[in-house]
């Protein structure tokens, strides 16, 4: 099966963090990341343990560590920010070299590093090891509002057809000799843009109807619901646990 | 004669913009009869599908299934009594796995655990793909997606499954596939197609509908073999199919 069905961030995998609920994985981000954000940013030590902490699910993932770190290019315009901040920031200056830089910007640099590639890497243990479909799940098993898990569950489903939609026009723009090259392109790239809009938009009412006949009434029906044995959060908690810990350990000292 | 499974009377329906499809449609079907419903592009032929289970609502006339009129009170009833396949699969397709997708119906029906399972894997059995359970829909061919759309529709175990242009886009070994899979279906079936060798192959009755009304209701060979019919209608048999040298299957 390789990397997935063709999702860019999934891996395909059956280890133990694949196979912890969707519900169990979110819960565990948004309690790591809280922690994370919450921690003085001088408390260093305190970054390392989060980061320790993000690599041991990283390990147990068995996501191959390229292909993780492949995808955090995410991060660029945070890091390219961060490294601006010193040269901008003002207030008391440190000497590097032959360069006078920001004490509090270089503070605020480290910061917004450290705070953002924890984020990051968290974020995609969980991406890495959750399919679209299993996190839509989860977050309907998080109780979020069902009209917005099920637009995002039709998202996830869709986002193929529309973009299949996108390249067969560009291949038929293509093939009759266009070439976008200059702003004198423009007009047949937005009448390309509102096809696909009413393209979509025709597609959904398609769909809606082919809902309908099967007896949609509105609500999308729960058949297999997630449950997550006592097991799971306990092996699953234990990492924003000791993040919280942390956490309080570095604001109490 | 016992109540028709679909009982369409003087039915007529103009869309919102004012264009009127349908004029006044009369059509009788009986429990395990396999018609097909033929017409040029425009003539319909959608439109009086779309009746079938209450989508559109008549504009005048009525339609019933199995005597039950179709008005908005029954429309969980009458959508269980009626499977609609419709043109296009990634219309019908719209859940994240084949599985997801065959639930939906019947889970809407109220059926849930082993039940819904024995269901799901029932339709996708008589399909032939069961194997396909757990794969996202959209990685699926275009015959596969066909297969699994006309499932979707079994696992609600319809009294007629209708079927809008079956064939259309499937490559020749799908096409007879799909053929196999109607045959042995032990329901009514209501097929729209431009297919006419594969309605002579499938369904004993044809029914013609054009400009809105019905002009032919007959055996599928006799409706072939009338030439005036034929060319009044723009129906055309394909290069080299001449029913009166094939016998009936
Ligand atoms: N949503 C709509 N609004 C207005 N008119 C419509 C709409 N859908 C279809 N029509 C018109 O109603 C008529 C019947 O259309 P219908 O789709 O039922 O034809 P059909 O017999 O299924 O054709 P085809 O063989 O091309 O699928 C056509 O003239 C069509 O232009
Ligand atoms: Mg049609």
């Amino acid at each position: 099966m390789g990397a997935g069905h063709g999702h860019h961030l999934h891996f395909h995998g059956h280890s133990r963090v694949h196979h912890l609920p969707a519900h169990v994985k979110l819960v565990t981000l948004l309690t790591f990341v809280v922690a994370v954000v919450l921690t003085p940013r001088t408390a260093y030590w305190a970054y390392g343990v989060h980061l320790l902490l993000v690599l041991v699910a990283q390990r147990a993932s068995r996501v191959p560590f390229g292909y993780f770190a492949k995808r955090m290019v995410v991060e660029t315009p945070f890091v390219v920010f961060a490294l601006l901040v010193p040269f901008v920031a003002t207030g008391p200056t440190v000497s590097v070299g032959p360069l006078d830089l920001s004490r509090p910007g270089l503070e605020s640099a480290w910061a917004l590093l450290a705070k953002g590639t924890l984020g990051v890497m968290a974020s995609l243990v969980v991406a890495t090891t959750t399919e679209p479909r299993h996190v839509v799940a989860g977050l309907e098993k998080l109780r979020l509002p069902n009209l917005l898990v099920q637009i995002m569950g039709f998202m996830v489903r869709y986002l193929e057809v529309v973009t299949g939609e996108l390249a067969r026009m560009r291949i038929a723009r293509e093939s009759r000799g266009f070439r976008a090259r200059s702003f004198r392109a423009w007009p047949s790239l937005a009448s390309t843009a509102g096809a696909l809009f009413i393209r979509s938009y025709e597609r959904g009412e398609r769909v809606h109807l082919a809902m309908l006949a099967r007896g949609y009434q509105g609500q999308l029906p729960v058949t297999h619901p997630l449950t997550a044995t006592p097991a799971q959060w306990r092996v699953a908690g234990a990492i924003p646990g000791i993040a919280v810990l942390t956490l309080l350990a570095a604001v109490a000292l | 004669m016992s109540t028709p499974v679909l009982d369409v009377k003087g039915l007529a329906f103009a869309y919102p913009d004012g264009h009127q499809a349908l004029f006044g449609v009369d059509l009788h079907v009986h429990r395990g009869e396999r018609v097909a419903l033929l017409g040029p592009n425009g003539a319909g032929k959608t439109t009086l599908v779309l009746h079938l289970n209450g989508i559109l609502t008549a504009g005048a006339g009525s339609v019933a299934v199995s005597g039950l009129p179709v008005t908005r009170d029954n429309l969980m009833e009458i959508r269980r009594r009626v499977g609609v396949v419709f043109q296009d699969p990634d219309d019908q397709l719209f859940m994240p796995t084949v599985r997801a997708d065959v639930e939906f119906g019947p889970a809407n029906l109220g059926l849930r655990g082993q039940a819904l399972e024995r269901r799901v894997l029932d339709a996708l059995d008589r399909v032939g793909m069961v194997d396909f359970i757990d794969r996202p829909p959209h990685h699926l061919s275009f015959g596969q997606r066909r297969r699994v759309a006309v499932a979707t529709v079994l696992a609600m175990e319809p009294e007629v499954l209708v079927l809008d242009e079956p064939s259309s886009n499937l490559d020749p070994a799908s096409r007879r596939e799909l053929a196999d899979i109607i045959r042995t279906l032990d329901v009514t079936v209501l097929m729209v197609t431009h297919d006419l060798p594969y309605a002579y192959e499938l369904c004993p009755r044809s029914v013609v509908l054009s400009d809105g009304v019905i002009v032919a209701d007959d055996a599928t060979r006799e409706v072939l073999t009338d030439d005036a019919l034929m060319a009044a209608h723009r129906l055309e048999l394909p290069f080299g199919f001449d029913p009166r040298t094939i016998p009936a299957p």
